[in-house]
């Protein structure tokens, strides 16, 4: 059996398999399995004991989530589940890899889970960008219905699942699941209250599940191979294998599908091949924009859900995103606030009218305008963006990398201001960051 | 009631309320913006942050938004704590980075809520150095100013406008920062209560042009507790005046009818106040035209009449109580008349009969919002009675608001509430001759003529109660469709029965009458809502006097030779011809009202009365809910109150002077009728010696006094005296100690704002401090109900003849209003509609001039195409100007004319 469920499928010099191939590569044999000789509860049970815990960020226990969703005769129906794949984290394409190298793989997945919670529509939420996905996914979907393993009565099982594709009209905040489903219904993309949380009363007033692309990817393999297998494949209390990803000044940009739990270091150096000759390692966002900076001294710490914490930081897509001595940390803090600025769907005041101004106090530090008290109106807009001040995760999120950033790199913020200009920019090629450069990468 | 803390402070609290409520209700100066208290909370502007702590150990707390929390027993907060201020004071910066700080040429203001907030978080100079973000504002019409660059992003606008007034054609748009609220072109916004944006928005972006034309500060404007004349919901106004002149009208709280709306047509009709076609001075019509007389002269002319017994007075359903009362007492009660047609007289006191006779109550406003099953019959309530319209809409949320209590959301909690019902809605049906703005929230609706609305609704009657009349003859789809109603009204708890006079039919309102009753018999606890034309529609219906067709007859007859018309326009109630003859029988004839028309330019008599805002009057509501309205600014001119003028022609007729005050004329209808006997109990506070001091009109803020008049006289001049009323036309005064209905404004130290208005009600969103809103005159009679016997037979199409049903439209289809230049341009021109079926048997294109003969006259009118209309009829609006004396529902005659060619 692999170490590698999710990948061993994708073969980047050919294209993702078909139904025939994926069918002989073993394909299809949980949905057998679970539409012939298990019930919805012993899918459930099975996901549950594996320890999956939810790949879009949060970590929240697949199985658990579920298991909210109301059963039996009387219980609301239809009940929908909705892959999220709009992935707009940025320094994140994990899911795109699953979708575009082995598009039957998530349908399997999605059968599988729909079956668990009792689901008879399913929608895949696409990120609108993904071309290539949107194409292959609507290939795999039409050979699955035509087979029989989507539709009406899958399989004889008397189990009936409608699969859609939505492809985005393109929001990063789609990515929030309740902002996922309003755009799902066509009315804004903006999060909703909770409660009611989805499981209860989701997608038009009825229980819905929402699980990210890599989640359900799981799942054909639990049911096929055990959760204990499953749980066997990580290294640490989460299960199975998580899909890490960097980008960044790095030899061998790219993502890597490693046991769950798989030290930062291990993953720059050994699968990343290290920093880029000539550059030096100053610090790393481990899941994506939305997660605070790690440095030098956190890099033996397992990639996982419970590790990071303590950091500061979180796992949060597990897609890295590195820092290195020739970039200005102002500049990247920029970057990602006037992203998240511009992608605050703009329904609570600190998020809308917060991030803009975090965003324009930065542009004018890095632009060489910056006032000595910016340094104070920028600490105190990562508190009063912090949670519970706002309506849902988005500029919580959007303050990680710039409070650890505050922290970590508070001279290079201070030189800015002191010197009116960028100290990157003066001196493109020579510059480094300040202190001793962090030689934490072999640069091979 | 739970028990709460508030900064280390017990309190009780209504455990069904969000803490910002309560907090509010109890006193507590706590900013918000996106929380109203009729749309619930979103938790979008997070302005209301509090700290809430788990328990009397927890010292760190957490922060919370109160709107977005309830009071739960036991429940300890903080509104002082630091970091919530300091939050608070955060999203006050954050709105004000991009808001213009133009306060001092912004309507909004002296009155505007971010002002008061913005000062009530403590947050004073502007850290933000960069540029401001900017809008490209729109054309939305006469109504409503538009300036984005204002906005801060509260949502408050398209949550009205959309999820609680069912507008389509305003939006949000765009993200971020830059969010945009507005249509997706310039145009007129199309909803008719797109005015309460003006109230709704807590900053100058949504302001009232027909105010910015003629602009004052709220400080500037003396102002008084007023009712809605333009129908018959009897809606509380809060109108505003300076320079002798109405510069706007404001919502005036009354938690059992309008409670924080008005429509447009109440809020922007008042311009007949300021009209040119004003009547200003007393006229006499000699040989030559008109000629000024003197009031004493008009005043004995008539009182000799009044002696020589000559006289009959023709009341009016848009006068006061008061008014109709005088002349009917001055003329005596036999020569009293309605001052309406036959017809609207008859249908007019079925539904006082219905209410007053039957078991089934009117419905109050919170009743109608309580309602868990609604039926419309036959009347298209947006646009007669469109405050009622609002209210409907609510009522088919309540399925919703059970379903999110199953999933332990809060009925405040709007959008989550929303979410949890996935779209469910109480059932409402709409059975009616045309499309009807309710459609949208309707479970089902049903096209038909009044006829076969009526049978249906009997059909349903009898479904539900044995005794109720059979209808024969039903057609299968008629018959499941009441099968269907019957079922749904059958399982509801407190079903709601609305109709009206809208459609001209007395058997519809038979009809909804035995539904009603046929529920009491099904031991549910029904309500109606019945519809009248005019603002004291009931109260003259109640003075039960014979129908204007009758005083001409008697006149023709020779009983007597002198008419004395009150506010009535008598070319609106008959046709033409038939008003022509009538007054070329009178020897002389007196008009007492406010405008010129067309019965004006025949009185020999002039006599010029107060309009609504000039006269306290007394108006009783299609509810039957008898309200006082009091005088905003003095009648000027020669104009004098109708009520006013009539006392002083009886004192001259009867040669001794009385009691002429207001009360002393609220006193003697309440003694001499008793059916009004309780109206003095509408405005117990009216009298000066019951309130604490006198109530000043102007604020104490009111600049200019001892300058307004000095081009006249540079002395001070004594302010109008107002002998009627608790109220005085000056500052001076305690307006803190006024009774929340009696309040000339809502207005309290920090709060400018209308928001004040939680100030003075016992507790947010129920009745207002020591007031009484209305009294109410009618209440169902004990016993069982008496049904109607008689359904109506099916509707026969007639070969080559149309029947013409009235159509109503909420902006034009009202006599006064329309004198309001912006509801003049939002008016329809007159038309003839026609169903799509009429429309291609008869060869009509959209737009096509055509020829309509009824009732004696022909008249040419465009055609528009009503796909929905039945089948055998055609729709006019019959209550536009120059179609109003036509009477509906006839059959008709429609001959389409050439097209006229493109000049």
């Amino acid at each position: 059996m692999t170490e590698t469920p999710l990948t061993a499928r994708i073969d980047p010099t050919r294209g993702p398999l078909g139904l025939a191939g994926y069918q002989r590569a073993g394909g299809y044999r949980a949905v057998r399995k679970a539409l012939k000789e298990l019930d919805p509860q012993a899918v459930l049970d099975a996901v549950k004991a594996s320890s999956l815990r939810g790949r879009g960020g949060a970590g929240f226990p697949t199985g658990t989530k579920w298991s909210f969703v109301p059963r039996g005769d009387d219980a609301p129906a239809p009940r929908y589940l909705v892959v999220n794949a709009d992935e707009m984290e940025p320094g994140s394409f994990k899911d795109r890899l699953l979708l575009e190298g082995d598009p039957h793989q998530i349908i399997e997945g999605v059968i599988l889970g729909a079956f668990a919670i009792g689901a008879e529509v399913a929608y895949i939420f696409l990120r609108g960008e993904y071309r290539a996905s949107a194409r292959i996914l609507a290939q795999a979907i039409a050979e699955a219905k035509a087979a029989g393993l989507l539709g009406r009565d899958i399989l004889g099982s008397g189990f009936d699942l409608e699969l859609h594709l939505h492809r985005s009209a393109g929001r990063y905040i789609c990515g929030e699941e309740t902002a996922l489903l309003n755009a799902l219904e066509g009315t804004r993309a903006v999060p909703r209250t909770k409660p009611p949380f989805p499981q209860a009363a989701g997608l038009w007033g009825k229980p819905t599940v929402v699980n990210n692309v890599e989640t359900l990817c799981n799942v054909p393999h639990i049911v096929a191979h055990g959760a204990r297998w499953f749980r066997d494949l990580s290294r640490s209390e989460d299960g199975g294998t998580k899909i890490y990803g960097a980008s960044g000044r790095i030899r061998r940009p790219g993502a890597w599908e490693l046991p769950m739990g798989t030290p930062i270091r291990e993953i720059l150096e050994e699968h990343a091949g290290g920093m880029h000759p000539g550059y030096g390692f100053r610090g790393v966002l481990p899941g994506g924009a939305s997660t605070d900076f790690l440095v030098e001294r956190h890099l033996d710490l397992p990639m996982d859900f419970d590790s990071l914490i303590p950091a500061g930081s979180r796992l949060g897509t597990g897609t890295m995103i590195l820092l290195d001595d020739r970039t200005c940390p102002v500049g990247l803090c920029l970057n990602l606030e006037r992203f998240f600025a511009q992608e605050s769907c703009g329904w609570c005041t600190p998020c809308r009218d917060g991030l803009p101004f975090v965003a324009r106090t930065l542009e004018a530090i890095e632009a060489g305008e910056g006032r000595e008290e910016d340094m104070r109106m920028l600490e105190r807009h990562t508190r009063l963006l912090g949670m519970g001040h706002t309506f849902c995760a988005h500029a919580p999120g959007a303050m990680e990398p710039l409070q650890s950033a505050l922290e970590y790199f508070r001279e290079d913020f201070e030189r800015h201001i002191r010197e009116r200009r960028c100290p990157f920019r003066a001196a493109r090629s020579q510059y480094r960051g300040p202190k001793a450069t962090v030689r934490a990468l072999a640069n091979g | 009631m739970a028990e709460i803390y508030i900064d280390g402070k017990a309190y009780q609290a209504d455990p069904g309320q969000n803490l910002l409520a309560v907090c509010l209700s109890l006193g507590i100066d706590l900013p918000y913006f996106c929380w109203h208290p009729a749309m619930g909370s979103v938790g979008s502007c997070c302005q209301c942050a509090v700290k809430q702590f788990t328990d009397e150990k927890d010292q760190k707390g957490k922060i919370v938004m109160a709107c977005m929390t309830p009071a739960d027993e036991g429940t300890r907060i903080s509104v002082a704590d630091a970091q919530a201020e300091d939050l608070r004071r955060g999203v006050i910066e954050w709105l004000m980075t991009n808001h213009p700080h133009d306060c001092p040429v912004c309507e909004e203001g002296g009155e505007c809520h971010l002002q008061d907030m913005t000062v009530m978080t403590g947050h004073l100079y502007r850290r933000d150095r960069f540029p401001k973000r900017t809008f490209r504002n729109q054309d939305l019409g006469p109504f409503l100013g538009h300036e984005m660059n204002r906005c801060i992003t509260c949502y408050r606008c398209v949550r009205f406008y959309n999820d609680y007034a069912g507008g389509v054609d305003l939006q949000a748009q765009a993200i971020a920062s830059h969010v945009y609220f507005g249509r997706l072109t310039d145009g007129a916004l199309e909803s008719p209560f797109s005015g309460n944006l003006v109230e709704v928005c807590p900053t100058g972006v949504f302001t009232d042009k027909t105010f910015s034309r003629r602009y004052t500060r709220k400080w500037d404007l003396m102002t008084a507790p007023s009712v809605c004349v333009h129908c018959a919901v009897g809606c509380n106004t809060q109108p505003g005046a300076r320079y002798g002149e109405l510069r706007r009208i404001m919502n005036r709280y009354n938690d059992q009818v309008n409670s924080y709306f008005l429509c447009d047509r109440g809020r922007f009709g008042y311009g007949l106040v300021n009209s040119e076609a004003r009547i200003c001075r007393v006229l006499r019509r000699g040989g030559d035209g008109v000629e000024p007389a003197r009031a004493e002269e008009a005043v004995r002319a008539l009182a000799d009449r009044v002696r020589a017994r000559r006289v009959l007075g023709i009341g009016s359903p848009r006068a006061s109580l008061e008014a109709n009362f005088l002349l009917r007492e001055l003329v005596g009660p036999g020569r009293f008349f309605a001052g309406i047609a036959e017809a609207d007289q008859r249908l007019a006191a079925l539904t006082l009969s219905i209410l007053r006779d039957g078991p089934v109550p009117a419905a109050t406003r919170s009743r109608i919002e309580d309602a868990d099953c609604v039926l419309v019959l036959g009347e298209d309530v947006t646009n007669t009675a469109p405050r009622v319209a609002l209210s409907l809409r609510q009522a088919t949320l309540n399925r919703a608001r059970e379903a999110a209590a199953h999933a332990m959301v809060q009925p405040w909690k709007r959008t989550a509430v929303a979410q949890a019902a996935g779209g469910q809605r109480s059932p409402l049906f709409v059975l009616s001759p045309d499309v009807c703005a309710l459609d949208d929230v309707a479970a089902q609706v049903f096209r038909g003529e009044p006829q076969t609305i009526a049978r249906i609704g009997f059909a349903i009657a009898h479904r539900l109660a044995e005794e109720a009349p059979v209808v024969e003859g039903l057609t299968r789809a008629e018959s499941e469709l009441s099968e269907s109603i019957a079922e749904a009204l059958a399982g509801s708890a407190r079903p709601l029965v609305v109709s009206g006079t809208g459609c001209g039919s007395p058997e519809v309102l038979q009809a909804a009458a035995n539904l009603a009753w046929s529920l009491t018999v099904a031991e549910r606890d029904p309500a109606l809502w019945l519809a009248l034309p005019e603002c004291d529609s009931m109260g003259l219906a109640m003075l039960d006097a014979p129908p204007l067709e009758a005083a001409f007859t008697a006149l023709e007859q020779g009983e007597a030779d002198t008419l004395v018309v009150l506010e009535n326009d008598l070319y609106r109630r008959l046709g033409e011809a038939r008003v022509d003859a009538a007054l070329a029988a009178t020897r002389d004839f007196f008009l007492l009202d406010h405008l010129q028309h067309a019965t004006a330019e025949k009185a020999r008599w002039l006599l010029p009365v107060a309009t609504f805002a000039e006269t306290d009057a007394t108006l009783v509501s299609a509810e039957g809910r008898a309200q006082r309205a009091y005088k905003v600014l003095p009648p000027g001119g020669e104009a004098r109150e109708a009520w006013r003028w009539l006392g002083e022609i009886a004192a001259a007729a009867r040669g001794r002077s009385e009691d002429t005050t207001f009360d002393a004329v609220t006193a003697r209808l309440a003694a001499a009728l008793p059916d009004f006997g309780p109206i003095a109990a509408a405005a117990p506070e009216s009298h000066a010696d019951k309130v604490p001091s006198r109530i000043p009109r102007a604020t104490p803020r009111y600049s200019g006094r001892t300058a307004m008049d000095a081009q006249r006289d540079v002395k001070e001049q004594p302010p109008p005296r107002d002998p009627d009323s608790p109220f005085v036309f000056s500052m001076e005064g305690g307006a803190e100690a006024t009774p929340g209905g009696l309040a000339p404004w809502y207005w309290v130290p920090s709060w400018s704002s209308n928001e004040a208005l939680s100030r003075f009600q016992q507790e947010i969103p129920g009745p207002l401090r020591e007031s009484r809103p209305g009294v109410r005159l009618i209440e169902p009679a004990p016993g069982a109900a008496r049904f109607f016997t008689e359904p109506p037979p099916p509707f026969e199409p007639r070969p080559g003849s149309w029947l013409v049903l009235p159509l109503h439209h909420c902006l034009g289809g009202e006599e006064q209003s329309i004198h309001s230049e912006p509801i003049a341009q939002r008016a329809p021109e007159p038309y003839l509609a026609v169903g799509r079926t009429a429309a291609d048997r008869l060869g009509l294109a959209e737009g096509q001039p055509t020829e309509l003969r009824i009732g004696g006259e022909a008249h040419v009118l465009a055609v528009r195409v009503h796909p929905a209309l039945p089948a055998g009829t055609a729709g006019l609006p019959g209550d536009l100007p120059g179609l109003a004396g036509i009477a509906l529902p006839d059959w008709g005659e429609i001959r389409p004319l050439p097209a006229v060619p493109e000049s």
